[in-house]
């Protein structure tokens, strides 16, 4: 039997996070429930940002969770897909603005 | 096709509902006579768990509808819920609706509504609207490309141009008292959202989009049955669906599940206690009132429920009934 680091039955464990520590885990749990439910915006805009902030942090169990809750919620593929350009944008953009580094170490190294 | 029931030797649902002290479960009443007129349908929609199609004949016999309106004399019985296939195609609909109309019982139609433009049914949007009966109407999805997906091409502009003329006809607005709602179905292997967002969205849209208006959105969970079980097979989903249903397990779910206040009668006026086991052939535990002729309330309201693998789908999340979410 082969063993996979990532597993899809794994993210079934995901309520089971708080073993060992389950004060902090209540506690978490607490704020993810509070910051992921409706607001002030809208449970579709918040599934759309999760499944952004997924992508970026390339989580398997994350994206699985919220492309389910997309197709859920009623959102559509081409909605979801922007969702994610904005989340590969804001990648490109933070390597690009961190070439200011380089560029200034650059200007003050050259002679 | 149908999923094993016993799995290493245990029925799972039953096991699950072991777990929370709910097996047996009895029925508490029989509020709702659920009629499953025929299994012919103009569409032949993919998750269809009735496969239902044009193909088919099966029809309820004229005796069996007055069996029927015979039961639901009891002052018990509340709701007749008239399903199919497309119960248009019923040769006896327009006389049953007629019958059923001021007896005091609240009389709703499920239809698919793109038959309303076809000539020979298109006398139901005068026919429904007359009887006043309540018209519950399958919208799976909000977009074309979806909807189409799972009912067949061109299906969704019918759909929209039918409501449209209901609307017109008073349905779904205000003061009218005739209601059309909509049932929302997941368009693959996952399991609906919260039908307050959902109905929120369908409003916006639908009112934007085409100038739609209606009154209530009922979300409904896939059971794995029929054509929708053969997409899960096919597609590789199976496991992972279940796995889903049975994580999402809500035990508060159990106590308003529809079968403990329905029954459902097959087109060959056999009872079950929904239609997803009258589907399977599970007829009612109680072998002496197995039948719409034989119909007797004192032993249908207390029979124990015929449970299997599907109930899953009725205990997820929120909750699943023809009546859309059980929590709202």
């Amino acid at each position: 039997m082969s063993y996979q680091y990532y597993e899809t039955k794994d993210l079934q464990d995901f309520s089971n996070i708080g073993e060992f520590a389950p004060e902090q885990g209540k506690k978490f749990f607490d704020y993810y429930m509070s910051s992921t439910s409706s607001g002030k915006l809208t449970e579709r805009e918040k599934a759309l940002i999760a499944l952004a902030v997924a992508t970026v942090r390339h989580c398997p169990y994350c994206i699985d969770a919220y492309t389910n809750k997309c197709l859920s919620l009623g959102l559509e593929n081409d909605e979801m897909m922007e969702a994610i350009h904005v989340g590969a944008a804001m990648v490109a953009g933070d390597t690009l603005a961190h070439a200011t580094q380089m560029r200034k170490i650059v200007k003050q190294k050259e002679m | 096709m149908q999923l094993p029931d016993v799995i290493n030797g245990s029925q799972p649902f039953a096991e699950q509902l072991k777990a929370c002290s709910a097996y047996p479960l009895y029925a508490k009443a029989v509020e709702t006579l659920q009629m499953n007129i025929t299994s012919r349908c103009n569409l032949n929609c993919k998750h269809c768990h009735v496969e239902a199609s044009p193909e088919r004949t099966e029809e309820m016999c004229r005796d069996d509808m007055e069996a029927c309106l015979q039961a639901a004399r009891h002052p018990e019985i509340k709701t007749l819920d008239i399903t199919g296939g497309a119960p248009e195609m019923h040769s006896h609909l327009a006389w049953f609706l007629q019958e059923t109309a001021g007896r005091g019982k609240r009389v709703l139609v499920r239809s698919n509504a793109a038959i309303l433009l076809e000539k020979n049914y298109r006398r139901f949007l005068d026919i429904y609207t007359e009887t006043g009966v309540e018209l519950v109407v399958s919208l799976p999805n909000l977009h074309r490309e979806r909807t189409e997906r799972m009912r067949g091409r061109n299906v969704f502009g019918k759909i929209i141009e039918a409501l449209g003329e209901l609307n017109s006809r008073g349905y779904g607005m205000p003061g009218t008292g005739l209601v059309l709602d909509f049932v929302h179905n997941p368009v693959g292997a996952f399991l609906p959202g919260a039908q307050d967002v959902l109905e929120q969205e369908y409003r916006n849209r639908l009112r934007q989009d085409y100038g739609i208006a209606f009154n209530r959105l009922y979300c409904l969970i896939n059971f794995p049955v029929g054509r929708y079980l053969d997409f899960l097979k096919r597609s590789g989903n199976l496991d992972n669906y279940m796995q889903q249903l049975k994580d999402a397990f809500n035990s508060s779910a159990v106590s308003n599940v529809m079968c403990r206040s329905t029954i459902s009668v097959g087109c060959d006026g056999r009872l079950s206690d929904c239609d997803f086991n009258q589907t399977m052939g599970l007829g009612v535990s109680c072998n002496g009132a197995a039948h719409i002729r034989d119909f007797n309330y004192e032993e249908l309201a207390c029979r124990e429920i015929v449970v299997r693998y599907h109930c899953f789908s009725c205990t997820a999340g929120a909750g699943s009934s023809c009546q859309g979410a059980l929590e709202k």
